[in-house]
């Protein structure tokens, strides 16, 4: 039977460099593929085309991706919860939200991913953490590394090396994990650390846990010798080639509608406002004029949009018109500081020019600012 | 023929629906299948209750975690339903069954068990309904061979696998050219027609029925093979534009946007422009840009600019004030704080250096990189937005040449630089050369400016720029 090379659907023809004559005669067929990019985004969309476009009956494949640094949250967290974005901010990390659940991790090129995509049906994700631990002890056989029930791999039963998240979806499933080779320990543990007060929410919580770089154990380890040794394990289990194949996750041609999905993942109303409803309910400690003025805020975040908003300040600090203008501003609006920011400098220009005011309402707005 | 095999053994409950889907007359044609399936009696609008199928490894409970659909949605088989969550695995729970939701089970948050109903919906009466348990025998193989489909009278024969594969790619078997014996359609016909799609297929809306006079034949281009089909004519259809109008709140930005603006309105504007011959100006920018480089700032034409105004401002400061609400007082402002409006993603924002009267050229051009790189990152705060006396806006970055600006409260005056253009001038010997033209464009608040003023700070900030060497004369 000829089989024509479909855009979507089936493989990915064009760039397999050893092409298969008929892939449908194995049994347990499978396919390895990387990344180029260490792009979060492309990487994850990728993650996404292949889950809604890949015919996963005939074969299974493994995913390897490696990304600079990034902040990785679970499908239903809350960012605010569970980093510190100032800092992200300030260093320039990026931040995304995947699509499957678990909790939050820190990704740079010391930390690789590995992604195992499967028919529903086929979902086992404690046979996918074997195969790392198998091809770890294969690698290294001094290596103390297990599998937890947590779907977590531990290093010398106390450290933990990788976390697991997966998506399942109406045919098809994937299970993905890390795996810290060499990745910056410190920025990892203060990103990771929020530094945001009163907040209450139902979104998923992380579990924190020390953590250890395989490579401190073994210096002679490195993210590329790992990846080739899980990969030759996952050849061997597959009965395939021990082949990766390189994908570009910018080629339009070869994974249509890559860019939408990359795109649609930057997307605030993506990253941030997917976060489930929560409040905060907080005190600013304000220092003013030789004083300490305790302001307490109360503030409903629906879609990441400021829903209710409560401000306790002494009576007559500001003007009455002034406070009602700035709550009537900030509800409704992105619960963000760059908006808020805007949002407040831009009231300031319409209301009376007094120094006094003017000190009093960048105070406020600043601890508000500070919030986000 | 390999297919065929594989296809009828595995994957069983993904066949279910397509035998049993039209009923019309013909219901007596699947009478050797209603002894495999368990099917409902179906009559108008019947509620079904959707269950939460088995996720998998032992999973009894799911929290649920988003609803993609509310009470009274339409859904088509296949759509998102909602979104679950179960120790660190999210899963997309999708529809079984075309209709309308009736109940939900469950709030967000909530438990939700497998094997419980989910969702009630609505069978929609003209289609069929898919039995309640997933347990389907397959048919035997001899009757396999072609199994009679009726969609709105149309037949159309396929085996099961090639049903298969058009469900996968939800693509209506009306669609397809069938090109085998009977017009029976075959994989490869799925496969052309697959590879004539562009793009990623979108599973169908649940609006979009097939309309009787939309024909295949239309969509799709005959299969090389097609002998017997006779191919109808074309029906012309009206150009349909399916595009929606769409209204979203005012929030945020905008929101401060409209405040700012309502307030600029009430302020009588008048306008003043010029044309500045920078010849010489880009000259001399040319000879200190790699000085500045040197140092590590990128120098732009607006720290001349910005420092010219300034310089302006102390011959003319009624243009650095401000008016009170009432129009009682005019607040003569010490510090020149000049705005520079920068283009963000989200529009307008405005930093300014501030104190341009005891800043060199170089300094300000040092701040300016600052507040563009801030501004970039969307990180200005608060100080370097407020406080502003004086506002630039060099929109000839972007383009034009005259423009009208709208002054900025509580700001009297503000200018509009269009873009530089090379332009034939007469010198003073009557000769043409190539002259460097900027188009300023001055907007002021003629409560308490007068034109004359405005000129006069106009003609100074010109001459300082169009000679260049003046400034020096000046410079504090």
């Amino acid at each position: 039977m000829v089989l024509q090379s479909l855009k979507n659907r089936l493989w990915l023809p064009c760039i397999l460099r050893t092409p298969k004559a008929c892939f449908w005669s194995t049994a347990s067929g499978g396919l390895i593929i990387q990344s180029v990019s260490n792009d979060v985004y492309q990487n994850l969309a990728v993650e996404d085309w292949i889950h809604d476009h890949m015919d996963l009956e005939k074969q299974q494949v493994l995913f390897l991706w490696r990304n600079s640094p990034a902040v990785v949250i679970g499908r239903h967290q809350n960012p605010w919860q569970e980093c510190n974005l100032r800092l992200l901010r300030q260093k320039n990390i990026k931040l995304a939200r995947r699509k499957s659940g678990g909790g939050t991790v820190y990704h740079d090129l010391g930390n690789i991913n590995l992604t195992f995509f499967t028919t529903r049906k086929k979902y086992e994700r404690m046979e996918n953490l074997k195969l790392i631990v198998k091809a770890l002890k294969a690698l290294r056989p001094q290596l103390d590394v297990h599998v937890t029930d947590r779907y977590d791999i531990l290093l010398d039963r106390q450290y933990k090396i990788s976390g697991t998240a997966a998506k399942l979806g109406r045919t098809s499933a994937y299970h993905h994990c890390t795996l810290l080779c060499n990745a910056d320990k410190f920025v990892l543990s203060s990103v990771l650390k929020s530094p945001y007060k009163g907040l209450k929410s139902n979104a998923t919580p992380s579990v924190p846990a020390s953590v250890k770089n395989l490579f401190e154990e073994d210096p002679s380890l490195t993210s590329e010798m790992l990846l080739d040794a899980i990969a030759k394990e996952y050849a061997t289990q597959h009965q395939i080639d021990h082949h990766i194949t390189l994908i570009n996750p910018a080629d339009e041609t070869l994974l249509p509608g890559i860019s939408n999905k990359t795109k649609e993942l930057q997307t605030w109303e993506w990253v941030y406002g997917k976060t489930p409803k929560f409040s905060v309910s907080t005190c600013l400690n304000m220092a003013y004029k030789d004083s300490v003025l305790d302001v307490k805020v109360n503030m409903d975040v629906k879609h990441g949009r400021i829903e209710v908003c409560n401000i306790d300040l002494p009576e007559q600090w500001l003007p009455s018109g002034l406070y009602r203008e700035l709550v009537k501003s900030l509800t409704g609006s992105k619960f963000c500081p760059k908006e808020t920011t805007t949002l407040v400098t831009t009231l300031l220009r319409v209301c009376p020019q007094d120094d006094e005011l003017h000190c009093r309402w960048s105070l406020l707005c600043e601890n508000m600012i500070r919030l986000m | 023929v390999c297919i065929h095999r594989v296809r009828s053994c595995s994957s069983i409950r993904f066949i279910k629906s397509k035998y049993v889907c039209v009923f019309d007359k013909s219901a007596l044609k699947f009478s050797h299948q209603q002894r495999l399936f368990r099917t409902s009696a179906v009559s108008c609008g019947q509620i079904v209750q959707f269950k939460l199928s088995d996720i998998g490894e032992g999973i009894t409970e799911v929290t649920v975690k988003e609803w993609y659909i509310k009470e009274g949605d339409s859904v088509s088989q296949f759509d998102s339903i909602c979104e679950v969550q179960s120790d660190k695995a999210s899963v997309t729970i999708t529809s079984r069954y075309d209709g309308v939701i009736r109940k939900l089970h469950y709030s967000i948050d909530d438990i939700a068990f497998v094997g419980k109903p989910l969702v009630d919906i609505e069978i929609d009466a003209s289609k069929g309904v898919a039995p309640e348990e997933d347990v389907v025998e397959t048919p035997p193989m001899s009757h396999e061979e072609h199994t009679h489909q009726e969609i709105k009278g149309h037949k159309t024969l396929a085996t099961p696998a090639v049903r298969r594969l058009a469900m996968e790619n939800n693509i209506k078997l009306s669609e397809v050219v069938g090109t085998g014996k009977d017009n029976r359609i075959l994989k490869e016909d799925i496969l052309n027609y697959l590879a004539k799609q562009t793009g990623a297929i979108l599973p169908p809306s649940p609006k979009a029925e097939i309309v009787p006079h939309l024909r295949k034949t239309e969509a799709v281009p005959a299969a090389p093979r097609d002998k017997a089909r006779k191919i109808p004519l074309p029906v012309s259809r009206p150009i349909a534009f399916s595009g929606k109008d769409k209204t979203e709140p005012v929030t945020g930005f905008q929101k401060a946007m409209v405040k700012t603006m309502s307030a600029a309105l009430k302020i009588p504007h008048f306008g003043y422009c010029d044309e500045i011959d920078l010849t010489q100006l880009v000259q001399l920018r040319e000879e200190l840009k790699p000085l500045a480089e040197i140092r590590g700032v990128k120098l732009s034409f607006m720290p001349f600019f910005i420092k010219a105004a300034s310089l302006g401002l102390l011959q003319y400061p009624i243009l650095n004030a401000s008016l009170d609400e009432n129009c009682q007082n005019v607040t003569y402002k010490a510090s020149h704080n000049i705005g520079v409006a920068m283009d963000t993603e989200q529009g307008l924002i405005v930093p300014n250096v501030k104190n341009v009267q005891v800043c060199s050229v170089f300094d300000i051009a040092v701040e300016l990189n600052r507040l563009q790189s801030l501004g970039s990152a969307g990180q200005l705060g608060t100080g370097d937005l407020t406080g502003g006396t004086f506002t630039l806006s060099n929109i000839g970055t972007i383009g034009g040449t005259y423009a009208k600006p709208v002054i900025l409260p509580p700001e009297v005056a503000i200018g509009a630089l269009g873009k530089i253009q090379v332009l034939p001038r007469f010198n003073g010997k009557g000769e043409v050369f190539k002259a460097q033209i900027m188009k300023v464009s001055w907007s002021a608040d003629h409560r308490i400016i007068d034109g004359a003023t405005m000129a006069r700070f106009s003609n100074l900030w010109k001459s300082y720029l169009e000679n260049p060497a003046s400034m020096l004369l000046d410079l504090k």
